[in-house]
């Protein structure tokens, strides 16, 4: 029998598979054997609990009341926001950067490249440490607020932001932007109709961006400016009216988008470089306009291999704004895996949800990239 | 005009020379009205930056004294700070007469991978493989002592530079063989063997390395027989192995990707088994492959090697921090800016080495 290779592989998969499940029978004993020890009881019905705690940013209604399945949602949505956040700045960043680092400039590529390797190179941890407690921390009190252009304020309190306050009416200029876009769209279809029929195509780009701005400025001005902004002033200590952002959260959020910025650009940097030179020697041979040259041949070439990197830096980024735990930041793994834990102990069904979340998001995304990658990937000529 | 042609084309000038500085700024610089544009706004922004920089850095920084008192100028770094620290941020609180097994260790370390990085030494296989091998034990059996005569110093005491290099080497060392393994049975045709190593790998790459350390501190004592207590620092370790081998996983998994099939035929052809074909055929090219991606993986793990410090472990970062918040010192944030932008430096050194060396490396295989 030792000599038959399948049978070979059925005893050899077999014993693995009675290795593993052996390891894990002896963890799950002793874990029954310490939870009887403590006498914890094990179940999810604490998240019908009053939670008991305060959490210092809230994106939906919560106080000390409300109960730990509210806190756990509170604090995912931290954790949404913060990444959300760090993404959008980061991609900006990061393809700026990686755009100068291509530049023909030397001093702006050289400027670039010492941006990049001098973020990437430092953990991360210390960065945020550094916006926090070396940068943001030490900034003066409401009174002596730095004032930013636009109505902006910074202070060892946070950021306070102009709020936008929507008034009745406002609904007709976002149904304006709305059939703005729609109409774009329908100009861009028919451009396309029009140049493969007669090989003249409509100048679609000015009509849309006309639209675009026209519609809703024409809606407004109809309603008669639903739209108004509610900007912080200063009254007595501290500052009334507009957004307030925490310090934590603009800790993270420059420190993730700088740091992540730095490898985003990298990642640019490689797709574009990997669009061959022979493409846009096509491409000009051709006759297209260097603007076209971009748009068709080297952008939708060049993204086929940013795309799937850019995806891993997008997870990388939420799996790293975890650290907020380390400046008290209220995200999930703060919350939850942190106060909710200690004050439950219950650490089995805590740090299951916490995982489960990242998880969760870790695996929609890896899904969505596979999904993109199947739809851009090179079709291979078939015989 | 046409009587003198030939001094007409005397006349004219020799085109720009395509060599020398003032071709190259004009290249490089000024080539185009939105190139100049580009390259006065650098220059502006260098003018803005740098000078202030090595006024704070250095021209109006305090190098000497021991005091807090000796750096009264709050507007530039206070170096004096990391001078009167400089002990414990490289040895920790480990015990003053028993620092010397540091140093050793530190020695025995920078010889190593010194002989490994220089071209042309011989016996290269052996010496990387006992950096591997033997060092990592020989530092623990050092550092921890308790046998020899040698005092014995918990782990507890450890801190500093030292604990750094310790979970890095560490967490190097043991996750590159474990990937190595991960890897192989994510290619095997055994779909039990298969599916575990997908589920291993896919599950540590998910979650977040905190959460993992916090797995570490919170759970595994309830994974344990009852009464049987493992050190944190310990703890700490096994987490960073497990959680970075899945990483590793893939950077060889992407380098085995790259061998053709046709070398594994051709291996099978001459008549060699599994291992003699992975050993001298297939993992020699992968792993050339597989360098940029390796190296990079261990950056990544030097720099999340700072992540200990919230679970309590005192590493180069700690340290740093635990100077600020020393009452001596507790005075003014020229302290700590001047403290985190030298600890920037310390791992900036180490990670941006390892990538010049991984550069070179590339260029000569």
């Amino acid at each position: 029998m030792w000599r038959d290779p399948r049978a070979r592989s059925y005893l050899l998969q077999g014993l693995f598979a009675a290795a593993i499940l052996a390891v894990i029978a002896f963890i799950a004993w002793n874990t029954a054997a310490n939870l009887a020890r403590y006498n914890i009881r094990v179940g999810f019905q604490f998240l019908d609990r009053p939670a008991g705690f305060d959490i210092l940013q809230r994106l939906i209604p919560y106080s000390e009341a409300s109960t730990y399945g509210r806190a756990f949602l509170v604090a995912i949505l931290n954790t949404v926001v913060l990444s959300a956040v760090g993404i959008v700045f980061a991609t900006v960043l990061g393809f700026l950067i990686g755009l100068a680092r291509l530049s023909s400039n030397w001093l702006v590529s050289r400027l670039a490249a010492v941006y990049i390797e001098t973020l990437r190179n430092i953990p991360l941890l210390l960065q945020i440490f550094f916006w926090y407690f070396a940068i943001l921390r030490p900034l003066p009190g409401p009174r002596q607020s730095l004032a930013l252009p636009g109505d902006i304020f910074l202070n060892n309190r946070g950021l306070y932001l102009p709020a936008p306050v929507f008034e009745p009416g406002s609904g007709f200029v976002a149904i304006a932007l709305i059939a703005a876009i729609a109409a774009a769209m329908a100009i861009y279809a028919w451009a396309n109709r029009r140049q493969a029929a007669t090989g003249q195509r409509p100048a679609a780009g000015r009509m849309a961006l006309g639209l675009l701005i026209g519609l809703p400025f024409l809606a407004a001005v109809a309603t008669g400016g639903p739209m108004s902004w509610d900007r912080p002033t200063l009254a007595g200590f501290n500052f009334q009216g507009g957004v307030v952002v925490i310090p934590e959260f603009v800790a993270m959020a420059v420190a993730l988008s700088t740091y992540s910025a730095a490898f985003i650009a990298e990642v640019v940097r490689g797709g574009v470089l990997s669009v061959q030179q022979g493409q846009i020697e096509a491409a000009r041979a051709i006759g297209l306009r260097p603007i076209s040259i971009y748009r068709l041949v080297v952008i939708p070439q060049a993204l086929r291999a940013i795309v799937p990197p850019l995806t891993s830096q997008y997870l990388n980024l939420t799996k790293n704004s975890s650290l907020a735990a380390a400046i008290a930041y209220p995200d999930l793994m703060h919350v939850f895996a942190g106060t909710a834990l200690n004050q439950t102990g219950q650490p089995f069904e805590v740090m299951a949800l916490t995982m489960g979340v990242y998880l969760g998001i870790s695996l929609a995304i890896s899904w969505l990239m596979n999904w993109y990658n199947r739809r851009v990937a090179l079709r291979e000529r078939t015989p | 005009m046409t009587a003198s042609g030939s001094q007409w084309a005397s006349e004219r000038k020799p085109p720009p020379s395509p060599r020398g500085a003032v071709a190259w700024l004009r290249a490089n610089l000024f080539s185009s009205p939105l190139n100049i544009a580009l390259t006065v706004l650098s220059l502006w922004f260098l003018a803005m930056v740098v000078p202030p920089l090595v006024d704070w850095a250095i021209l109006d920084a305090a190098w000497r004294g021991t005091r807090i008192e000796d750096c009264p100028n709050r507007e530039a770094a206070c170096w004096v700070f990391i001078g009167a620290r400089w002990p414990t941020l490289i040895y920790g609180s480990y015990p003053a007469p028993e620092r010397w097994r540091i140093d050793l260790v530190f020695a025995l370390g920078a010889l190593g991978v010194t002989w490994l990085m220089l071209p042309r030494t011989p016996a290269k296989g052996r010496i990387g493989l006992a950096m591997l091998t033997l060092y990592p034990l020989l530092t623990f059996g050092l550092l921890l002592g308790g046998w020899f005569g040698l005092r014995r110093v918990p782990t507890a005491e450890w801190g500093g530079l030292m604990l750094t290099l310790v979970a890095a080497v560490w967490a190097i060392a043991t996750s590159i063989p474990l990937g190595l393994l991960l890897a192989l049975g994510r290619r095997s045709p055994r779909p039990v063997i298969r599916y575990f190593c997908i589920t291993f790998i896919e599950f540590w790459r998910g979650v977040p390395l905190i959460a993992v350390l916090f797995l570490a501190i919170v759970m595994f004592p309830l994974f344990v027989p009852p009464g049987l207590e493992f050190d944190k620092l310990l703890r700490a370790l096994v987490a960073f192995s497990i959680f970075n081998s899945a990483y590793m996983a893939e950077v060889f998994r992407g380098g085995l990707q790259a061998v053709p099939v046709g070398q594994y035929e051709a291996a099978r052809a001459l008549g060699l088994g599994y291992s003699r074909m992975m050993a001298f055929v297939v993992l020699p090219q992968a792993v050339r492959v597989a360098l940029p991606a390796l190296v990079n993986t261990c950056i990544g793990i030097f720099k999340e090697t700072t992540l200990i410090l919230i679970i309590g472990l005192f590493d180069f970062l700690a340290v740093i921090q635990a100077g600020m918040a020393d009452p001596a010192w507790l005075a003014g944030e020229h302290i700590r800016t001047s403290g985190y932008v030298f600890a920037a430096l310390g791992f900036w050194i180490f990670c941006y080495g390892m990538l010049r060396y991984s550069r070179f490396l590339e260029k000569r295989l």
